[in-house]
C-alpha cells in the first residue's frame, strides 16, 4: 500500500526534524549496545518502516504505563513512534468500541498472522470474571491474541511480574503474562511505569534489526535493565561515607544525601533511571529527593515498607520471638526441674539401699 | 520467591525464633540447675566480691601464661572486638536492630565498618591458622571447625556486600542474610553460647574458689 504512512513521513509530519530523529536513533542504538555505525542505518530503516501491526492489550492496570509513553508535554520521538505503531487495538487510544473494536482486533489477527507484536500493560487474574473486555476474559483474549502473535511485548510490572494486583492478598489471583504464554517470546519492560525509552527502544530494534533484544535472567533488555541504579546513583559517594538524610525535610535531606535510611530499594532494584531519567533527562525519584521503590523488579509492593530499608527484616513485628523466648523458658525450667527431681530420687535411692 | 525475598522474610524469621527460644531454654535450663550454697563458712571474709571479681579478672591470662597464650589472646581479642562494632556499629545493622526493638544509636562511618570486618575475618583466618598448626594444644573436635565455618560466613558474605564486590548485591545480601539465620539458629546449641556462659561459668569458679580461700 503506497500510501500507507512511513515512520519519517509521521515524523516530519509532526515536525521533527531529520536531525533529532537521527540523535533518537543513536542515543538508541548505544543504550541497546548496538555498534556506533548503526545509528544512521537504523534512521534509515525505522523512517521508511510499515506500520507494524500492534495489538495493544490492557488488563487489570492503572493506564500508567500508556501515559508514561504518551502524556510527555511536547511530544517526543516516543510517543509518536508509539502513536505510529499503535493503532490497531489499544482500548485506551483507539476511537472504536464495541464490536468494532474487537473485529479490528480479530482483523489485525488474521491479516498478519504470525507478525504482529502483543503489547500487555497490566495482569491476568486467574478468577476470570474479575477483568473481561467486551464479554470476553482476560485470560481468553490473552491466550487467543497471543496463538498467531510474533512476539509478546509486556509494558510495566503488572503484564511482566504480577505488578500491584498480584501483591498479598492477590484477590483476583493474578498472574504475569508469562505464567500463561509459554511458546512464544517475551520480552519483559517492567516498571511502574515503565522507562517510555526502553519501550520504544525495544520496538525500534525490532523494526529495524529484526530481532529482539538481550535479556537478563528476569526477562528485561539488558540494555535498559542491566545496571544497578544505586551503582549509577549520583548520591553514591554519600552512601559510602555513611552520610544518610533520617527524615525527607532534615539537614541531610537537604543537603542531597544518601536515602538509603528512607526506604531506597535502588541498591537491588535494576533500571535505566539513573542515567536516562524521566521527563526528557529532567530528573528522576532520587534526584527529587525520594528513595527508588524498585518498581522495575518482581514482587516489589510486598517486599516491606516503601520506607523500610532494605536491611530490615520482612516478617512483621518481633512479636513471635518474644512468645519464643516465653516457651522456651518454659521447657528450658521444665527440664531443669525434672532433672532436679531425678537427682533428688537417685539420691534417696542410693541412700535407701545402703 | 527470589532468594533474597526467602532471607528477609521466613528464613531470617525463623532463625530469629529458634535463637530467642533456644537461648532462653538454655539460660533458664541450666541456671534452674544451681548448687544450694556452699554451708561451710567462708575462709576469706570477702570471698563474694573476690569471687564476682573474677568475671573480669578472667579477661586476661594470668602472668604465669602471658607468653604461651600471647597470640591467641590478643588475636581473639581482635576478633571479637572488631566483629561486635561491625555487628553494632555499621549502618544496614542498627537498621535490623532497630526494626526489632525500636532502639536505634548513631553508626560508624562506612570506610570503617569495611575495615572492622576486615579484621574480624582475618583474625578468624589467624586463629584456625594456630588451631590446624598445633592440634596438640586445641584438641579440636568437629564442632569448633563447624562452628568457624557458621561465624566465618556470614563475615564474609557481610563484607563482600557491604564493599559491593563479587554477585549482585541482592544476592550478595541474601547469602549475607541466609548466613546470619543459620549463625542464630545454631548459636543456642553450640559453643557460642560462651557469649552468655562466660559470666556464669567464671561467676562460679570465682566463688567457689574464694569461698575456699584460694587466691584467684
Ligand atoms: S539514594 Fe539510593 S541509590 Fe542513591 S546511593 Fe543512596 S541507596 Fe544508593
Ligand atoms: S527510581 Fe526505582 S522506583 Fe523509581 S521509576 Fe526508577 S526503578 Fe522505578
Amino acid at each position: 500500500m503506497p500510501n500507507e504512512p512511513t515512520l519519517g513521513g509521521l515524523l516530519r509530519s509532526q515536525g521533527v526534524s531529520r536531525r533529532a530523529f537521527l540523535k533518537f536513533c543513536s542515543t538508541t542504538a548505544s543504550l541497546m549496545a548496538l555498534p556506533a555505525g548503526i545509528a544512521p542505518a537504523m534512521a534509515e530503516a525505522l523512517s521508511s518502516a510499515r506500520r507494524p501491526s500492534v495489538i495493544w492489550l490492557s488488563f487489570q492496570e492503572c493506564t500508567g504505563c500508556t501515559e508514561a509513553l504518551t502524556r510527555s508535554s511536547a511530544p517526543s520521538i516516543e510517543s509518536l513512534m508509539f502513536n505510529f505503531i499503535s493503532l490497531d487495538y489499544h482500548h485506551t487510544l483507539q476511537a472504536a468500541s464495541g464490536d468494532a473494536a474487537e473485529h479490528a482486533r480479530e482483523q489485525a489477527q488474521h491479516d498478519n498472522a504470525g507478525k504482529y507484536l502483543v503489547l500487555v500493560d497490566g495482569s491476568i487474574p486467574l478468577d476470570e470474571h474479575c477483568s473481561t473486555v467486551a464479554g470476553i476474559s482476560n485470560l481468553a483474549m490473552l491466550k487467543e491474541a497471543c496463538a498467531h502473535a510474533a512476539a509478546v511485548i509486556n509494558i510495566g510490572t503488572c503484564s511482566a511480574y504480577g505488578g500491584i494486583p498480584m501483591a498479598k492478598p492477590n484477590p483476583t489471583r493474578a498472574v504475569a503474562v508469562g505464567d500463561i504464554i509459554k511458546d512464544k517470546p517475551i520480552v519483559n519492560v517492567p516498571g511502574c511505569p515503565p522507562m517510555p525509552l526502553a519501550i520504544t527502544g525495544v520496538i525500534a530494534q525490532y523494526l529495524t534489526l529484526g530481532r529482539l533484544p538481550e535479556l537478563d535472567h528476569l526477562g528485561r533488555p539488558v540494555a535498559f535493565f542491566g545496571e544497578n541504579i544505586h551503582d549509577r546513583c549520583y548520591r553514591r559517594p554519600f552512601y559510602d561515607r555513611g552520610e544518610f538524610a533520617e527524615t525527607f525535610d532534615d539537614e541531610g535531606a537537604r543537603k542531597g544525601w544518601c536515602l538509603y535510611k528512607l526506604g531506597c530499594k535502588a541498591p537491588i532494584a535494576y533500571n535505566a533511571c539513573a542515567h536516562i531519567k524521566w521527563n526528557n533527562g529532567v530528573s528522576f525519584p532520587i534526584q527529587s529527593g525520594h528513595g527508588c521503590i524498585g518498581c522495575s523488579e518482581p514482587r516489589f509492593w510486598d517486599m516491606g515498607g516503601i520506607y523500610d530499608s532494605v536491611a530490615k527484616g520482612n516478617f512483621g513485628d518481633g512479636a513471635k520471638l518474644g512468645a519464643a523466648a516465653m516457651a522456651g523458658a518454659a521447657v528450658g525450667a521444665g527440664a531443669a526441674v525434672l532433672a532436679r527431681r531425678k537427682k533428688t530420687r537417685v539420691a534417696e535411692e542410693m541412700h535407701g539401699s545402703e | 520467591m527470589s532468594l533474597l525475598e526467602f532471607a528477609r522474610g521466613p528464613a531470617i524469621h525463623a532463625a530469629l525464633i529458634i535463637m530467642a527460644a533456644g537461648i532462653a531454654l538454655r539460660l533458664i535450663g541450666v541456671l534452674v540447675l544451681t548448687r544450694g550454697a556452699d554451708l561451710s563458712r567462708p575462709r576469706d571474709a570477702f570471698g563474694n566480691f573476690k569471687g564476682y571479681r573474677t568475671v573480669f579478672s578472667r579477661a586476661w591470662p594470668s602472668g604465669e601464661f602471658t607468653t604461651t597464650t600471647r597470640y591467641q589472646t590478643v588475636v581473639a581479642y581482635l576478633f571479637h572486638i572488631a566483629t561486635l562494632l561491625v555487628v553494632l556499629g555499621i549502618v544496614p545493622h542498627i537498621e535490623f536492630i532497630t526494626s526489632l526493638t525500636g532502639l536505634s544509636w548513631p553508626a560508624l562511618p562506612n570506610f570503617l565498618g569495611v575495615a572492622l570486618g576486615t579484621l574480624a575475618l582475618a583474625s578468624l583466618l589467624a586463629l584456625i591458622g594456630r588451631r590446624l598448626a598445633k592440634p596438640a594444644v586445641y584438641n579440636s573436635t568437629l564442632g569448633d571447625y563447624v562452628t568457624w565455618v557458621i561465624v566465618a560466613l556470614p563475615l564474609l558474605t557481610g563484607l563482600m556486600a557491604f564493599a559491593h564486590v563479587g554477585p549482585r548485591y541482592e544476592t550478595m545480601l541474601a547469602l549475607h542474610i541466609l548466613s546470619s539465620a543459620l549463625l542464630f539458629a545454631y548459636m543456642p546449641f553450640s559453643k557460642l553460647m560462651h557469649a552468655f556462659w562466660f559470666i556464669f561459668s567464671r561467676a562460679q569458679s570465682g566463688l567457689a574458689y574464694a569461698h575456699k580461700g584460694v587466691r584467684i
